[in-house]
């Protein structure tokens, strides 16, 4: 048994290497669940809409996009921005862009679950009362379908966090890469492997025992 | 712009065209993603039993808590770190890993990461039967492997098939991460070739048809499966989750 040696570290480390790619991959989670929410309501309440034409656009993109590996989306973004506005964007925009447009085809089908999750009669109840479309899916629907799909929302932003690292494909300065970046400096490359895993599990494992509470405190409530 | 669909009979240097070259990549990622799901079954099964078993020994007791921190840990950690855990990590403090190939470290990862997840559906299927089921193969007294073999996971597998199929195709497509590894499967070869012929977006259309392809037929192999085993009369629970 060979011994991995951990005298290298130091909070220095931290703060040199690791901090930047940390912030750019928390601020990459919550980029693309807000922008991912936004779009994938959007894409919900387009396959929902009883309009073929809104439909049937929704339902290719929404599939197209759940059949491809996020590192291959990953990658055709980053081979497509530059080739479509004619200049590099680099790597960190790119992945942030792509993000929020994968995530909408996760979070359209979560929001989508949640809308048909509100009985009939309340659609009915509040066409009733002479509510627009918008002021019946603002008012009624939505938030109560949001309110529902909670925990469901925030096991996908923990599994988006995850997923973060992935914009290794492309070279991003994520997490993942702060640690390998330091790794390579130090000549420690395998033992920042099990200190990055240790930052990923603290992190999802703290957040998915929130979520677990969450969704104890939701279920009394309701 | 000019798409140059000729590039896929192009020879790679090595005597072979790019085209054979992809159908060996296709081969390597249903190897890979084929072997670890057979991983993933068997490993999450296993884990998704044990967390389910009448707590009445101290054995049983460990076993559940065994189980337990097993899910915790394969699935808190992101499946890049995993597999580079595996593929850099293990054998260097295991020097006797060194000879196993990269092909099974990798396997080994992608299973183990996806057997969390299979494990959590399975503890949720046995979870969500009626306890009168349980106690009435006890009642007739069947032992705790007779329980779940002819009451318990016959049913809990059905409830489970739904998500499990999109389990199935996720493992498929998380197989693509076997590239940071150097495994020579589709996501590798997209990017290597995009980079010898520079003619990425022909290749990268090809690998994605591959990939949804390959998805599709999977959705379609359970999806018929479901159907030759599913109980006339039994209404299935829909497949409402987070995934990737």
């Amino acid at each position: 048994m060979s011994a991995l040696d951990f005298s290298f570290v130091e909070w220095d480390i931290f703060n040199k290497f690791v901090l930047k790619g940390m912030l750019f991959s928390f601020e990459l989670t919550i980029v693309a669940t807000v922008g991912g929410i936004v779009f994938g309501t959007i894409l919900a309440l387009m396959r929902l809409s009883g309009n073929r034409a809104l439909e049937l656009p929704a339902i290719i993109y929404v599939n197209g996009m759940r059949s491809v590996p996020l590192v291959m989306v990953i990658l055709w973004f980053f081979l497509l921005i530059p080739f479509l506005i004619g200049r590099s964007i680099g790597a960190e925009l790119s992945a942030t862009i792509t993000f929020v447009a994968f995530e909408a085809a996760y979070f359209s089908e979560i929001m989508r679950a949640g809308i048909q999750s509100i009985p009939r009669a309340q659609v009915m109840a509040g066409q009733a009362l002479g509510l627009t479309y918008g002021q019946n899916m603002g008012l009624i629907v939505l938030p109560q379908a949001f309110r529902n799909m909670i925990p469901v929302l925030l096991t996908q932003t923990i599994i988006l966090f995850q997923d973060t690292s992935l914009v290794y494909a492309i070279g991003a300065y994520d997490l993942l890469k702060g640690f390998v970046t330091a790794g390579k400096i130090y000549g420690r490359v395998e033992e920042v492997y099990i200190l990055a895993a240790l930052v990923y599990f603290a992190i999802c494992f703290g957040l998915s025992t929130l979520v677990r509470r969450l969704q104890v405190r939701i279920a009394i409530i309701r | 712009m000019a798409l140059e669909w000729q590039v896929f009979l192009q020879d790679d240097g090595g005597g072979r065209t790019y085209l054979e070259w992809m159908f060996e990549a296709w081969g390597w990622t249903l190897s890979v993603a084929g072997s670890a799901w057979v991983v993933a079954m068997v490993s999450g099964c296993l884990m998704g039993v044990l967390r389910t078993l009448p707590q009445d020994t101290r054995l049983n007791r460990w076993l559940a808590r065994l189980a337990h921190g097993w899910v915790e840990l394969f699935r808190n950690i992101p499946v890049l770190v995993q597999i580079f855990l595996w593929y850099f990590v293990l054998p260097k403090i295991f020097p006797s890993m060194q000879q196993v190939p990269g092909f099974v470290l990798v396997v080994l990862g992608l299973g183990f990461f996806t057997s969390a997840r299979i494990a959590e559906m399975l503890r949720a299927g046995i979870q969500a039967m009626p306890r009168g089921q349980r106690y009435a193969a006890m009642a007739v007294g069947f032992t705790t492997w007779q329980t779940y073999r002819y009451v318990l996971l016959p049913i809990a597998f059905r409830t489970i098939w739904p998500p499990l199929t999109s389990e199935s195709m996720n493992l498929l497509k998380n197989s693509s991460v076997a590239f940071a590894v150097s495994i020579a499967e589709l996501t590798m070869y997209a990017m290597q070739v995009q980079e010898e012929t520079s003619r990425g977006i022909e290749v990268y259309v090809v690998v994605t048809a591959l990939y949804a392809v390959s998805a599709f037929s999977v959705n379609r192999v359970m999806a018929f499966f479901e159907r030759r085993l599913s109980i006339p009369g039994m209404v299935r629970a829909a497949d409402v989750g987070a995934g990737h």
